[in-house]
């Protein structure tokens, strides 16, 4: 009796010394969480504040708090500069202890931030940021490319159209990192299917008035007018499109990357008809209708974008994997322990990550309902196509990786 | 048919029509800066926000009171307008015997609290605002479509800008704002109010940006930071067209929309450049604007 109870007490002792040492070896203790976004500008709606919501909604769920994880969190908007995004990666790295940033819109900050966290051994899962370059030829041991990218847009979108006889193209192309992978993925597709490229002209970022570029992508006589910009670029674009009776002229749209936000923004009579598209959409099961509650109620009624919806189902993994290992310190580990465990999580379902770090999940062909079709606020997209995840994203063989050849 | 520099007649003529188009934002905003600079010595930096409050003064009317654009045309100037006269007597009445950079901070801080605000409350991908419906449509002019709304940009504009040089150039009333400008204890000694005209100049330029915001709502997403994209620019034709000119900064705003128009077709990439050379190129060549005259 006396021994069981000596027993008992050593068992316990021996527990809490070693739940004390697993909490140690976080580095200082915490799991510091930074979510690098545009807090400012036009990606603000589709991740924003956001992405943070998502990210602490992730950890709350995972529970951290009662396994004895401390999870700390901390923002900052890259301004859409890389410079910018780069000084604040650094100082979160080096001055405030940051283990992992996530999200980051925007490819030009994103393909700096995953130079840095290369460097620092830290971890960086992008969800924001569109660039398939982040799993080709930049692909790096620490950096894990979560929602989707370049090459799954303009394989799912331009696929769709070439083959129901949209075959000749013009771009309106973003003139940065992001803009030119799109264009160029895209461009592949349309040629590997037969079809050709009448022309294309690049805007500057944040630009207002598209109505000369529309005239140029009119007077091209091209099928298909393609837009290879995202969130406000897409939004005015459409709209002035609508403006010069470009659609009435024969000619049609293709946004090829377009969320949630946009539509909103742009209104149904607007919207209506643009195919697309997206790895999540938050009228799809149940699961997702609940965590677009939960964040609708937080953030001002905006409904999840995939983006939001990423940065939690990547965080929860993240999570997982510190976890496992008991440790956050090596950023390259952690990385690795995540892309040998397989991904199960209420958003995206179960899924893997591959060697050159393509998280690999389904996507889906996207329509925009007619008004008269939509039964709710924030009812907008009817599904058109799913594309199984083996097919969704670049077999890992084309993208140039070097962690795949080495 | 010709062709310049490859590029075909038609989509020429098409770009200078859209330049002129475009240019009828900057005129107007840049007529606004003018005259509230000329009048004030005040560099008001809040007037993209106020553009900004213009549009979404259109957005609040037809959303919340169903009142149509034309109410709001009407309304929307004239509620701005009266901010403006709210802020000008609370605050910028205190900075005129101060240095330019007082005036030019407290604007600039303005801006970006209201901006911040609107972006707090409508996040940043902005609210759709419908062409009304008498401007549906367009018209086929062979070389371009033009579409009526923005024709009626043009109208309205021209119309705007002419009317308001009219005024202080051709009128008694503006020769009374134009002596104020240049001594104002003397036209005060001549019964004239001149703080409450200074006042009510003030609440003009700011209207005269709301009318613009109006005017761009349907054409432009109605979004928070639609006044920040814009105001550099109309800030680059103020300084080239030579602060403080009325005709000046008409002028020159019309003819660098024309320019950006065509930059946008020879060389796309640098379209949101082109007026900073200009403006860097006019400064060293002519250090008061084109249309300014040296003191």
């Amino acid at each position: 009796m006396k021994l069981t109870r000596t027993m008992t007490l050593a068992a316990t002792v021996a527990l809490a010394i070693g739940a004390g040492q697993a909490q140690a070896q976080y580095s200082d203790g915490t799991i510091k969480i930074g979510v690098l976004t545009d807090m400012s500008s036009l990606y603000t709606d589709l991740s924003g504040a956001g992405s943070l919501l998502a990210a602490r909604l992730a950890a709350e769920d995972f529970g951290a708090a009662a396994k004895g994880m401390k999870v700390e969190f901390v923002n900052a908007d890259h301004q859409n500069k890389a410079d910018v995004g780069s000084a604040v990666a650094r100082q979160w790295y080096d001055v405030d202890k940051v283990d992992v940033i996530v999200d980051t819109p925007n490819s030009g900050v994103a393909l700096a931030v995953n130079q840095i966290t290369k460097e620092k051994n830290k971890v960086f899962l992008v969800s924001g940021a569109a660039s398939s370059d982040l799993s080709g030829k930049a692909c790096s041991p620490n950096t894990i490319h979560w929602t989707y990218d370049t090459w799954l847009l303009a394989n799912g979108t331009g696929n769709a159209i070439v083959k129901t006889g949209g075959d000749s193209w013009y771009f309106l192309t973003a003139d940065y990192a992001f803009g030119h992978a799109l264009e160029g993925d895209t461009e592949a597709v349309v040629l590997k299917n037969g079809g050709k490229v009448l022309g294309k002209v690049r805007h500057p970022l944040n630009t207002a008035d598209f109505s000369s570029f529309l005239l140029q992508a009119q007077a091209s006589k091209a099928k298909i007018i393609g837009l290879a910009n995202a969130g406000g670029d897409t939004t005015n674009s459409i709209k002035q499109a609508a403006e010069f009776g470009i659609v009435r002229g024969g000619q049609n749209l293709a946004g090829l990357l377009v969320f949630l936000t946009d539509v909103h923004a742009l209104g149904l009579q607007t919207a209506q008809g643009l195919i697309f598209t997206e790895t999540w959409y938050w009228d799809m099961n149940d699961n997702n209708r609940a965590f677009a509650k939960r964040m609708a109620t937080a953030n001002k009624g905006i409904h999840p974008t995939m983006i939001h919806a990423g940065v939690y189902s990547a965080v929860t993994h993240y999570l997982k994997a510190v976890e496992a290992l008991k440790s956050d310190a090596d950023g390259g580990a952690v990385v690795k322990k995540m892309k040998d465990t397989p991904t199960n999580d209420p958003l995206f379902g179960q899924g893997s990550i591959r060697q050159d770090g393509r998280k690999i999940h389904p996507a889906y062909l996207f329509e925009v309902k007619k008004p008269a079709e939509s039964k709710a606020p924030w009812d907008y997209y009817k599904l058109r196509a799913t594309i199984p995840a083996e097919q969704a994203f670049r077999p890992v063989t084309e993208g140039n990786c070097p962690l795949v050849r080495g | 048919m010709f062709d310049f520099l490859g590029i075909p007649p038609q989509a020429l003529f098409g770009q200078l029509l859209l330049g002129l188009i475009n240019g009828s934002f900057y005129a107007m905003l840049s007529l606004g800066l003018a005259v509230i600079f000329g009048l004030l010595n005040i560099i008001n930096f809040t007037h993209g926000a106020q553009y900004m409050m213009g549009a979404f003064g259109a957005y609040f009317l037809l959303q919340y009171l169903g009142l149509s654009y034309w109410w709001a045309l009407i309304i929307s100037p004239l509620v701005v307008g009266f901010s403006g006269v709210v802020i000008e007597r609370l605050m910028l009445k205190h900075l005129y015997r101060l240095d330019h950079l007082y005036g030019l901070l407290l604007t600039f801080g303005l801006a970006l609290i209201t901006e911040g605000m609107f972006r707090n409350e409508f996040g940043s991908s902005g609210q759709p605002y419908r062409i009304p419906d008498q401007l549906l449509g367009g018209n086929n002019l062979g070389f371009m479509f033009l579409p009526n709304y923005r024709a009626w940009v043009v109208v309205a504009s021209l119309t705007v800008c002419l009317g308001t040089w009219y005024v202080i150039e051709r009128t008694k009333l503006g020769s009374y704002l134009r002596a104020a400008t240049e001594n104002p204890t003397l036209v005060q000694a001549f019964g004239i109010n001149v703080p409450r005209m200074i006042t009510l100049t003030y609440g003009f330029g700011v209207a005269l940006a709301a009318f613009a915001g109006v005017l761009a709502a349907p054409i432009y997403q109605v979004a928070p930071q639609m006044g920040s994209n814009l105001i550099i620019v109309v800030f680059a034709v103020v300084v080239i067209g030579g602060m403080g000119s009325i005709m000046g900064s008409i002028l020159t705003g019309f003819g660098l929309g024309v320019i950006e128009g065509l930059t946008k077709v020879f060389y796309p990439e640098a379209s949101n450049t082109v007026i900073f050379v200009i403006m860097a190129l006019v400064l060293l060549v002519k250090p008061a604007g084109l249309f300014g005259r040296t003191t």
